[in-house]
């Protein structure tokens, strides 16, 4: 399923929206999330899951081709822990 | 932050009630949650894709026994984030220092 395809799919289950607002409420879902994941704050979905933010230290990797020691800077990476009542329901 | 934030933004960005907004709010998680339900994945453009992985049995130890176990086949939800969510957490970390 795409994110065109939940628009459309919102805009059959709720009869009183239409594509236009059923795209702007899809978008404002997704787009509030990353915009807490930004400030570093975790976002929590019960029943469905929480995202947070994960620090992934700096490291030294290897150019496999040349062989050359390059520097991995530290970065942050979304991760996502799947809710208890949604890691139950995929499991069946 | 939780669902009620979101169902505030939605409120505030849209203009419906505060009961619409967390009805509609609700209608999304609930699609989402039936279709990997169903086993399909989700493709967001921009945030990520969420994956259902099927996990073969494999054979397990209880770590407190040191009794062998098979830990059955199951299914797993896994989430990719996308490259562009990735950039824009890391791009704002940056600006900040």
């Amino acid at each position: 399923m795409t994110k065109s395809e939940l628009i459309e799919k919102v805009v059959q289950t709720h009869g009183m929206l239409n594509m236009k607002v059923s795209e702007a409420l899809v978008n404002t879902v997704f787009d509030s999330i990353e915009d807490a994941l930004k400030t570093g704050d975790k976002v929590e979905i019960r029943g469905f899951g929480s995202f947070t933010i994960r620090e992934r230290s700096g490291r030294e990797a290897r150019n496999p081709k040349s062989g050359e020691v390059v520097r991995i800077p530290a970065k942050k990476t979304p991760f996502f822990k799947t809710g208890k009542e949604l890691k139950e329901r995929v499991n069946c | 932050m939780t669902k009620a934030d979101i169902v505030e933004k939605i409120h505030q960005k849209i203009g419906f009630s505060k009961k619409e907004s967390a009805e509609m709010v609700e209608t999304v998680f609930s699609i989402l949650k039936s279709t990997l339900e169903d086993g399909e994945k989700i493709k967001i453009a921009g945030f990520g894709n969420f994956v259902v992985k099927r996990k073969a049995d494999r054979r397990g130890r209880n770590p407190q026994t040191g009794e062998t176990i098979t830990i059955d086949a199951r299914r797993i939800l896994t989430f990719k984030p996308s490259q562009v969510l990735k950039n824009a957490i890391n791009t704002v970390a940056k600006e900040a220092k």
